[in-house]
């Protein structure tokens, strides 16, 4: 078991975000979380990563409770998160928003530095565009960069928050294929709209409504679920 | 040329040129100087916290003359020998740097401006009340005879300069060398996006942390040259003036550049110079300089000169 969460659960002045949500993920799996708006998925995947402290609940990573930590030391254990509006370093250089989250982990040469951060870039499609500011990329383009800033560091769990929001066709089709090369040695929990995404990628959904775990299962059992059916995907499964 | 041959040319190349600028500088521009030099030293210590960490302190000064009256006071109480007393200058720069910034950095924003200012009138009125130790207001010189280093007589003008310029070069070499080595990019990262550079991993408040004592210390260190070069102390260099001197120093001549508190200061020591020959109201001309310069350089001459002609510009 990589990580789990119990009745873990986030109040804002009164409103509901999470509630007693009790999250199981197993070692090399890809996990959706998909739920309507509002639903609390950025709520949830926010306290497990650290940004936001739950109101009450617990998580374990690992093993380890992580609950009180800092989010950078839960980075230290081996997590990543790549944000649902793009957070890049706007000012700096491709290749330094992607060594700046390569640095941390390998204290290496130069060299073998710039291999990496290469390779990296080619990995989500961004070879060649090392050297621009990282605001001068397309919307999308941030997208693949903030997620070569979450494999930078040879993540053992990537959160991804809607990475394909903003990406043409094609490179969905390559995040795709990136995603499943990443399994098993990292294990992916993924934020979605996307249906078609989801349901090709996805070992295992979870499905949160109004804050709480509406249902779980392969994306068949999901898909067949009626009360998911009613609160989300309304019977088709291109939402 | 690479990145790094040319940053070295152009960083070294301005050391050479104060080198050479000696022998062709008559004695009062020579002292103008050195003065610019060590009040330099200040700006790139208030850069590293302000241009690179992104973090805007306004009580400056305290850093400052803790590394003034940290050497002061023993050479001038206790017959210290200056070299002993600097190194105690500095030891006690970062000691108090230390202790200031983990109680400062509890706090973030506007009430880190206002934190550090109170901190820096805390040290005010305490340099005033010690009157005793620091002769106040007035403040006391040190004795020329007491102002030598490793033998040299920094009374001299030539060693003056050289030992502002050895002052200068190793905070302008310090810095070059921060801001491109792992710890000084997380720096920047944080000024970027705290946000972000906490979810690659860093701890961000113990990088601020070192900002704090990088800034502190250095600025102590031009404290310490400026009593040990020109020979005076006194409470002015505790005031709110002296916090706010080198953070327009430093947006004059470009936040967050290695050249920039030089060129900044270098500019406004002469702008103000300039306008006091044309009019007592010379800080109304240095005022409006001031403004035009943020309208349309507002990156200051270092940043302009990175935006539109050298990208590579650290």
């Amino acid at each position: 078991m990589l990580l789990q969460t119990h009745g873990l659960s986030r109040y804002f002045a009164g409103i509901t975000a999470n509630e007693d949500v009790d999250f199981d993920l197993q070692k090399g799996e890809i996990r959706a979380l998909i739920g309507p708006n509002g639903a609390g998925k950025t709520t949830f995947t926010s306290m497990v990563i650290g940004r936001l402290a739950p109101s009450k609940g617990s998580i374990i990573f690992e093993g380890q409770d992580i609950t009180h930590l800092p989010a950078h030391e839960r980075v230290r254990l081996g997590m990543a998160y790549t944000f649902q509006i793009t957070s890049v370093f706007a000012n700096l250089s491709v290749f330094e928003n992607v060594a700046l989250a390569a640095r941390r982990k390998m204290r290496a040469k130069d060299a073998t530095l710039t291999a990496h951060v290469t390779e990296l870039l080619e990995k989500v499609g961004l070879a060649g565009r090392g050297e621009d500011l990282a605001s001068d990329l397309s919307y999308g383009h941030q997208r693949l960069l903030e997620i070569a800033m979450g494999l930078a560091s040879a993540p053992k769990l990537l959160i991804l928050d809607e990475p394909t929001q903003g990406l043409a066709e094609a490179e969905i089709a390559a995040f795709k294929s990136l995603v499943r090369s990443l399994v098993p040695e990292t294990t992916v929990l993924l934020i979605e709209h996307n249906m078609s995404v989801v349901m090709e990628l996805a070992d295992t959904i979870t499905v949160l409504n109004a804050g709480q775990t509406l249902a779980f299962g392969t994306p068949s059992e999901v898909q067949a679920n009626a009360a998911v059916q009613s609160a989300y995907l309304g019977g088709s499964e291109d939402a | 040329m690479s990145v790094t041959a040319k940053t070295l040319s152009l960083h070294l190349g301005l050391i050479a040129v104060l080198f050479a600028l000696q022998f062709i500088l008559g004695p009062y521009q020579q002292g103008n100087i050195a003065r610019i030099m060590v009040l330099a030293t200040y700006a790139i210590g208030y850069n590293v916290l302000f241009g690179y960490t992104g973090l805007l302190s306004l009580g400056h000064a305290m850093f400052f003359c803790a590394g003034m009256y940290g050497l002061a006071i023993p050479m001038y109480h206790f017959s210290v020998p200056a070299e002993l007393a600097f190194l105690m200058a500095l030891a006690i720069g970062a000691g108090f740097s230390l202790l200031v910034g983990l109680l400062a950095l509890r706090t973030i924003g506007v009430a880190f401006m206002i934190v550090t200012l109170m901190f820096a009138q805390a040290v005010y009125l305490i340099i005033l009340y010690a009157a005793e130790w620091t002769r106040g207001d007035e403040g006391f010189v040190l004795v020329q005879s007491t102002r030598t280093l490793f033998g040299v007589d920094l009374t001299d003008d030539t060693a003056k300069y050289a030992a502002a310029l050895v002052l200068f070069a190793t905070a302008l070499l310090f810095t070059l060398w921060l801001v491109r080595a792992p710890t000084g990019r997380v720096l920047i990262a944080v000024r970027e996006n705290e946000d972000r550079a906490s979810l690659l991993g860093y701890d961000i408040h113990r990088h601020k942390l070192i900002a704090v004592v990088i800034s502190g210390t250095i600025s102590a260190a031009a404290g310490a040259g400026y009593a040990l070069l020109f020979g005076n102390t006194g409470s002015t260099f505790a005031t709110v003036q002296y916090s706010i001197l080198p953070l327009l120093w430093v947006l004059l001549g470009g936040a967050g550049t290695v050249l920039g508190p030089f060129l900044g200061t270098l500019f406004m020591y002469y702008l103000i110079d300039y306008a006091a020959d044309v009019t007592n109201a010379y800080m109304l001309i240095a005022g409006a300089a001031l403004v035009a310069l943020t309208l349309f350089a507002p990156t200051g001459i270092a940043g302009t000169v990175r935006k539109h002609l050298w990208r590579w510009l650290p």
